[in-house]
């Protein structure tokens, strides 16, 4: 028989069987999505413009392009794990998350005096360092902040918010530079309005240690802080095999950018159409962010996960399929958003859950580490295949051996047997 | 704080980086109408020079900025002549023009346009990426064109996408695709990017640079047999003397701890000799040559950002750099 984890979960708070209470947004979660809208606005308006800035205006060479980017894509994974592990520790996830955000913040301040190689560099790291050290901490809170009947549904809301802000960072940007062509540091400027007053909200909303006696939900988190945690905590046969499946899984989630090619060879489109394939895909994540969330929720997390897993898999051959043409493209588009809405929030609600409250953050860094690591190795492995044997052959054997990882995956986060539960379980 | 105090902040907070960041657009917005509609800071002559011209991207503020200007390839510093087409990449050769030029939008595209001797467009493209590097054939037949591409979020970042077509309109392809000769390497198509394409006279032999990682190589192309063979390492953004016998290119600095900076020098073809140019500074430019002995390339001013000049050089390694003409990038000697 197959159990989902919020039925384990259930275990510990003990719910009526059959009557869950109603749905209440915690605050906390609203000005935790708030400040992701604006800082999502904020990055996601300068990473638009960035390449533009940095080759047309700066006039930097092919190379240090290539490095800029190479950085820009890869710092936050290694802080991510030291930053939840600290936020746990010191039991401040708050301000924790607060310093990445600020962080991030300052980086923009210094984004308007860099002007050469070295600097532009430097700012772009501290950025991803702070992208690295409040996604953790920040999930942390919001799992301790939400009723745990309803954990799915509230990383929905936020999970929105966020796809929101990124949805409209590129807008601001286009909209100010079709204005302004040159108005590289007016975008610059509007980024920095955002990503303070994001951080405002934050710091202003979300209560921090000495507020969060205030409601009851909070006692729990307050008695979490007192412990510190343990490496038994996120070291534990549940949580390992939660990672060993996200990991297994995550090597075989393509780029998103190679999906679109896919597409593009498949239906010519003039490449002007191409920055609609991220937008379509964005819309359908922040439409269903909150049903998947819901569906996680009553029908439990790792059913929901895993069947993310196989829009993603639907995606892969929807769009390798010999059909293309508009139809496919769009129903592309909508199984890569429902695979997002279905597996993003949802994983760090499974990890959080999977982890005691005092390693909420510790959990969720972990889980989320080994995804990013396990997507980049995937996409490195994936654009080889794709030279080898070609962009519909790669589609399909990838689509393959993910048809094979997801009923692997289903084994390793089957409910264990009651005596494995026992020894596992202290 | 209660909750009302911290709504009042928030607000406080709100009009204050809004009002902060409007009020800069604001200003930027005024100073940038005022700019374009001043007169250029450079003489601007009203016909057309007779003769060579050299044409460039026109960097100077004011009227005509970021267009297309000429000046008499005899006179570099006498006043430029504007023509109304803008462009980021400029090339000229024989009646065939080609332009690369940014295309505003969520995506960074470029619009690829081969225009005529008047500057009226004969076909456009756009291109995935930003505007690097573009060149025609002496005859006008073919063109190429580089574009930098900036990968998704897990793609694996940044690449450069190079494409030769005939100013007729059929494309010739990725050259990426092309069969890759590197003796001694083994390189997947994956690793691999091209950028710089320069064309000799015969209608089918190009020059190129591959690079992999932090290796490059001058390869030598075949159009008709889509080939690319490596024939000298650590060249990049290859320029064919008009004579057809050395190649001008940027090589890494000797110095280890100064990986971005590029120098220029000059390829022997016969003799495989490399030499060696006068320049200190790292140039981010494909060379142009001004005729057999001078070679020409832009280099930014620093500020204001994205205001170059062209610099010109024995391509012998005997002389020093000079100013060439100012406030201009991307040069072009349009050839009798």
């Amino acid at each position: 028989m197959y159990l989902s984890l919020s039925d384990w979960r259930g275990r510990r708070t003990e719910p009526p069987p059959g009557s869950v209470p109603a749905f209440r947004l915690s605050p906390v979660i609203l000005a935790l999505g708030i400040t992701s809208l604006l800082t999502d606005i904020s990055s996601e308006s300068v990473a638009a413009v960035l390449p533009l800035y940095i080759t047309a205006s700066l006039g930097l060479s092919t190379i240090a392009y290539g490095f800029v980017d190479g950085i820009y894509q890869g710092i936050s994974a290694t802080v991510r794990i030291a930053a939840g592990w600290s936020a746990d520790r010191t039991g401040s996830r708050k301000w924790t998350a607060f310093a990445g955000y600020a962080l991030s913040a300052a980086a923009r301040i210094a984004l308007l005096a860099a002007s050469g190689f070295g600097s532009l560099a430097a700012v772009i790291a501290v950025d991803r360092v702070g992208k690295g050290i409040r996604t953790a901490p920040r999930d942390a809170l919001i799992r301790l902040a939400a009723q745990p009947e309803h954990l799915g549904r509230s990383f929905g809301v936020h999970r929105m918010l966020d796809t929101v802000g990124a949805a409209l960072g590129p807008v601001l940007a286009f909209v100010i530079l079709l204005v302004i062509p040159n108005g590289y540091h007016v975008v610059f400027v509007a980024s920095l309005a955002f990503a303070l007053i994001g951080v405002a909200v934050l710091g202003l909303f979300v209560p921090g240690a000495r507020r969060q006696g205030q409601d009851e939900r909070a006692n729990q988190a307050r008695s979490a802080r007192r412990a510190r945690p343990h490496w038994r905590d996120v070291n534990s046969p549940r949580m390992r095999r939660l990672l060993l499946a996200a990991g297994a899984l995550g090597l075989l989630t393509v780029g998103d950018g190679f999906l679109y090619l896919v597409l593009q060879s498949r239906t010519s489109f003039a490449p002007e159409w191409f920055p609609l394939l991220y937008v379509g895909t964005n819309i359908a994540y922040l439409l269903l962010a909150i049903p998947m969330g819901r569906l996680a929720d009553r029908w439990g997390r790792t059913k929901v996960f895993l069947a993310g897993h196989c829009g993603l898999l639907t995606a892969y051959a929807a769009a390798a399929l010999p059909w293309a043409g508009l139809p496919a493209t769009v129903a592309t588009l909508v199984l890569l958003g429902a695979f997002y809405a279905a597996t993003d929030g949802v994983l760090a609600a499974l990890a959080g859950l999977l982890a005691p409250d005092r390693a909420a953050a510790s959990g969720i860094a972990a889980a989320q580490t080994v995804v990013a690591v396990a997507r980049l190795i995937s996409s490195t492995g994936f654009g080889l295949l794709w030279y080898a044997i070609g962009s519909e052959a790669a589609m399909w054997a990838v689509a393959g051996m993910l048809a094979l990882a997801i009923p692997f995956a289903a084994l390793l986060l089957r409910q264990p047997a009651p005596q494995t539960a026992a020894s596992t379980v202290r | 704080m209660t909750h009302r105090t911290r709504l009042v902040v928030l607000i406080a907070i709100i009009v204050l980086a809004l009002g902060a960041a409007g009020g800069y657009g604001v200003w930027a917005y005024a100073q940038y109408q005022a700019e374009s509609r001043a007169p250029s800071q450079v003489p601007v002559a009203a016909s057309a020079p007779a003769g060579p011209v050299i044409f460039f991207r026109n960097t100077a503020s004011g009227q005509g900025q970021g267009q297309v200007a000429s000046v008499p390839a005899a006179a570099p510093q006498s006043p430029r002549t504007l023509t109304p087409q803008a462009c980021d990449r400029v090339y000229a050769a024989a009646g065939e023009r080609i332009c690369l030029r940014t295309k505003l939008g969520l995506e960074n595209t470029t619009d690829e346009q081969i225009l005529d001797a008047d500057w009226h467009p004969l076909r456009t493209r756009t291109l995935t990426g930003l505007p690097s590097r573009a060149r025609l054939s002496a005859d006008g037949q073919f063109a190429a064109s580089t574009v930098f591409v900036s990968g998704h979020a897990y793609t694996g970042g940044f690449s450069t996408s190079t494409e030769i077509s005939a100013t007729g309109g059929e494309s010739f392809g990725n050259l990426e695709d092309y069969t890759l000769e590197v003796p001694g390497a083994t390189l997947t198509p994956q690793e691999r990017n091209v950028w710089g394409v320069t064309f000799a006279k015969d209608g089918d032999t190009f020059y190129a640079t591959v690079g992999s990682a932090d290796r490059n190589w001058l390869v030598r192309g075949s159009i008709g047999k889509r080939m690319l063979t490596a024939i000298h390492a650590g060249v990049e953004c290859p320029s064919l003397s008009p004579d057809g016998t050395r190649i001008a290119f940027k090589i890494k600095s000797p110095d280890p701890n100064l990986p971005q900076v590029r120098l220029l020098a000059v390829l022997e073809l016969r003799t495989d000799q490399v030499t060696r140019l006068g320049e200190g500074r790292s140039v981010d430019d494909q060379a142009e040559w001004l005729d057999d002995s001078t070679l020409l390339y832009g280099m930014a001013r620093g500020a204001p950002v994205g205001d170059s000049d062209i610099w010109s050089i024995p391509a012998d390694g005997s002389g020093n750099p000079s100013l060439f003409i100012q406030h201009a990038s991307s040069p072009s000697v349009l050839r009798p």
